[in-house]
């Protein structure tokens, strides 16, 4: 069974496919010349030190962004995780 | 034949490892006119074709949002270059492709060079080269830059395909029903109008017409009747595409655009073998080195330990250089006939250009160290973990390079860290960057809080220097968050960020980077220091005493030589004494006793006399000529000028000065105005505005703090 989540909302080493980028503008131009569209699938490396900004890995590299830029990504995961 | 090969590629794609190792010695680095995007050229032969290498700077996109990638599109259609060589991290094919899809979609004659096939086999992955190169149309080379494997190929390459003058079409990627539609009616106006003297490609104006790009749709303007009817076509896309899709056109161009590659990729390009590893190398790294409670403490760690290091390193060859000019000066003095002359070349040049020349060692040393740091991709981390510190100031991540090329490590400099500043994308973030970064530790500031400490804390320096440091970044933090909360309000910039993979630097690219950096301060020396040095001696010599004085000094000479002495000690003092208080008076009787002479009313509240006046007004020039002028001063009016006893003796046996004094100095050293080079650096980045709201404000900053200290001082 699948969850559709914001990307904030997960946890290291959980792992998902990007379902919906809602950020507009500059963030958003951002977000997708890096290679987050949808279908593209991620997993969740970990957070820095203060628990922000988030470390993710996507087509075979590392992308970091804050957690209030993550809010606007939606991310589909399997199993039933909260 | 003469031809211009252009290097592209992401950031970390080992573009300038390849431009290095193609050009090596044969490069020299300037600017792009009007602004401070780098702009490395270099020179490379092949058979009979001399070529021009131009390393492009690193980019994601092609977008027109950043300065960077401003400079690297227009030069591809401005400049035409012959050919165009992508560089990719091949470990990271699609991304990079993303690049390789918006070159061609330009039209530009694009080579795809594969970079890193090392790691690309070290991770049991395979990519079938002849088979991308099939699909792309484009010739496709393996390379591992950093050995120089396959670089033959590239080249060999890179010469048939400017021999052959092969033709490239603009690339024509579908971008669904609806887009395909609007851009075929779009680029047939645009054909029939030759709109913008048919320098672009027709539908790829288009497509940036979709993707609201400022640069184009501003060019657009200059023809108003088809901007308007493009941008009609562009706003009707954009309400049929949000209506059915809830997308913005820029959104779908990107998804098409990542489609097409997914669907190249598709036809088994790249394998990968099943038992890859969960974690790679720089996975297991960034465990210990990004850990919670193990990342600061490191970071903290790494950035002291090179700060000590340098100054372990640096103090030797530092020693060689003051005494070779030491010698040179007194040489000098030797050779020349004394006079107007041989004053200007021993006490102005020689004491002014050597005084900075001699912290050569230590700033290449500091330069090694951050192009270690930045080579192998821990600045990304450090970017990172410090990324939540610096919002809270109002400030990005990515303050965190040029705070530390600043002088956020003592041995930096401004100038190279306001020019890094252009990695940041928001203009509020870059202005307080830019503003807050010159109160930070730079080289130039270096000799200065040695020297006095050298004076007043002996056997302290490094913890003097420690401190000054911390507190460097204190204010900076402090005054960006108020800047950012008073003058410069507005939201935070996006923080998306690739964390390359640790890789070890390579020696050649270290060496040319500290060479660079070096050159850029040796330049300074050799350039403004030498004038501001001709200047302030100048300033420091004229005018000179009227003539009744001089008669005065040669009378009282004549009186003491005339009168009966006890012994011959007390005759001596009494000479000296008398040479002191005329030196005295000739360097406050010149034009820069004057105003440091002037100015002591208000320095004394801070603790400053006239004499530390005009080495502060030297010191807006180039801070390095704080000391040199500091000397200047106090050696001109010392008791025994020829006995060069050290500064530092000199200034702690001096009544002027005390502990309060040199502490309310050194503030004022660490934050008053940036040098003039800086300033105009500010003027270069941003504008006049804002270097001369700089000046104003660091200073007066920097004397409410000084006049702070020396207060509590007197008090206690």
């Amino acid at each position: 069974m699948t969850h559709t989540i914001s990307l904030r909302s997960m946890r290291q080493d959980q792992s998902g496919t990007i379902y919906q980028v809602n950020a507009k503008g500059e963030l958003g131009r951002r977000i997708r010349d890096m290679g987050l569209v949808p279908g593209t699938p991620i997993t969740i490396l970990g957070r820095a030190p203060l628990k922000d900004p988030v470390a993710l890995r996507l087509r075979d590299f590392t992308l970091t962004l804050r957690n209030n830029e993550a809010d606007y990504i939606l991310v589909e995961t399997e199993g039933g995780q909260e | 034949m003469s031809i211009t090969l252009a290097l592209m590629g992401n950031p970390n794609s080992g573009k300038t490892t390849l431009f290095n190792s193609l050009t090596g010695s044969r490069q020299h680095v300037g600017n792009y006119p009007g602004i401070t995007v780098e702009k490395r050229e270099g020179h490379l032969k092949i058979q009979d074709l001399d070529i021009n290498v131009i390393d492009l700077p690193g980019t994601y996109s092609l977008t027109a949002y950043t300065q960077d990638e401003l400079v690297a599109r227009n030069f591809l259609i401005e400049n035409q270059p012959d050919a165009v060589l992508t560089i990719l991290d091949a470990t990271n094919l699609e991304r990079s492709l993303y690049l390789v899809v918006q070159i061609m979609e330009l039209g530009s004659p694009a080579l795809v060079a594969l970079n890193m096939m090392d790691e690309v086999r070290r991770k049991g992955m395979t990519i079938d080269t002849a088979r991308l190169s099939k699909v792309l149309d484009l010739p496709v080379m393996d390379l591992v830059a950093r050995t120089g494997e396959g670089k033959e190929r590239v080249l060999q390459e890179v010469y048939s395909a400017v021999k052959n003058k092969v033709e490239r079409q603009p690339l024509r990627i579908s971008y669904g029903h609806d887009l395909d539609e609007a851009l075929d009616k779009m680029q047939e106006i645009i054909d029939e109008a030759s709109f913008l003297g048919g320098r672009y490609p027709a539908r790829w104006l288009g497509l940036k017409y979709l993707e609201n790009d400022e640069e184009i749709l501003s060019q657009g303007q200059s023809n108003p009747e088809v901007h308007a009817r493009l941008q009609e076509i562009a706003r009707q896309l954009a309400e049929h595409c949000r209506q059915t899709l809830n997308m913005e056109p820029e959104s779908l161009i990107a998804d098409y655009r990542y489609g097409f590659i997914t669907s190249l990729l598709k036809e088994g390009i790249v394998t990968r073998s099943n038992q890859q590893a969960r974690y790679d190398l720089t996975d297991k790294i960034d465990l210990v080195l990004t850990n919670r409670l193990a990342g600061p403490i490191l970071m903290f760690a790494i950035v002291y330990l090179m700060f000590v290091l340098t100054f372990v390193l640096g103090d030797i060859p530092l020693g060689w250089v003051e005494d070779f000019f030491a010698w040179l000066g007194e040489t000098t003095e030797a050779i020349l006939p004394e006079g107007l002359f041989s004053s200007m070349i021993s006490s102005g040049i020689i004491a002014g250009v050597g005084g900075v020349l001699s912290f050569t060692p230590l700033i290449l040393i500091m330069f090694f160290f951050l192009s270690i740091l930045e080579d192998s991709g821990y600045m990304a981390r450090m970017a990172y973990m410090l990324d939540r510190v610096f919002r809270t100031f109002g400030l990005h991540g990515c303050s965190v390079m040029p705070f530390i090329i600043s002088g956020g490590i003592p041995g930096g400099c401004a100038v190279p860290g306001i020019m890094a500043t252009r990695t940041l994308r928001s203009p509020k973030e870059k202005i307080a960057t830019i503003l807050t970064a010159p109160f930070l530790n730079c080289g130039a500031k270096v000799p200065v809080f040695l020297l006095l400490s050298a004076a007043f804390f002996p056997d302290s320096g490094a913890s003097v220097m420690f401190w000054v440091t911390l507190a460097g970044w204190i204010v900076a933090m402090l005054s960006a968050w108020l800047l950012r909360s008073t003058i410069i309000r507005g939201e935070a910039t996006p923080f998306v960020m690739e964390l390359p993979p640790y890789r070890l630097p390579t020696l050649k690219g270290l060496l040319l980077h500290t060479w660079e950096r070096a050159w850029q301060y040796i330049r300074k020396a050799g350039t403004v220091i030498l004038a501001v040095s001709v200047l302030l001696w100048a300033a420091m010599t004229f005018p000179q005493l009227p003539e009744e004085r001089e008669d005065h000094y040669t009378n009282q000479e004549a009186v003491i030589e005339a009168q009966a002495w006890d012994n011959e000690e007390d005759k001596e003092f009494a000479l000296l004494n008398l040479v002191n208080d005329k030196s005295q008076e000739e360097l406050q009787y010149s034009l820069a006793g004057r105003i440091g002479t002037a100015l002591e009313p208000i320095s004394r509240l801070a603790g400053f006399d006239w004499r530390t006046n005009i080495a502060l007004i030297g010191g807006f020039a180039a801070k390095e000529i704080v000391v040199s002028s500091l000397g200047t001063a106090y050696s001109l009016g010392e008791v025994d000028p020829d006995e060069s006893g050290k500064l530092s003796d000199r200034l702690r046996n001096d009544p002027h000065w005390n502990v309060w004094v040199a502490l309310s100095f050194m503030a004022f050293v660490l934050l008053y105005a940036p040098c003039f080079v800086a300033v105009v650096m500010i003027a270069k980045e941003l504008n006049w505005k804002w270097a001369t709201f700089s000046v104003i404000f660091n200073t007066v900053l920097a004397y409410i703090i000084s006049v702070g200290i020396f207060q509590v001082g007197r008090i206690i």
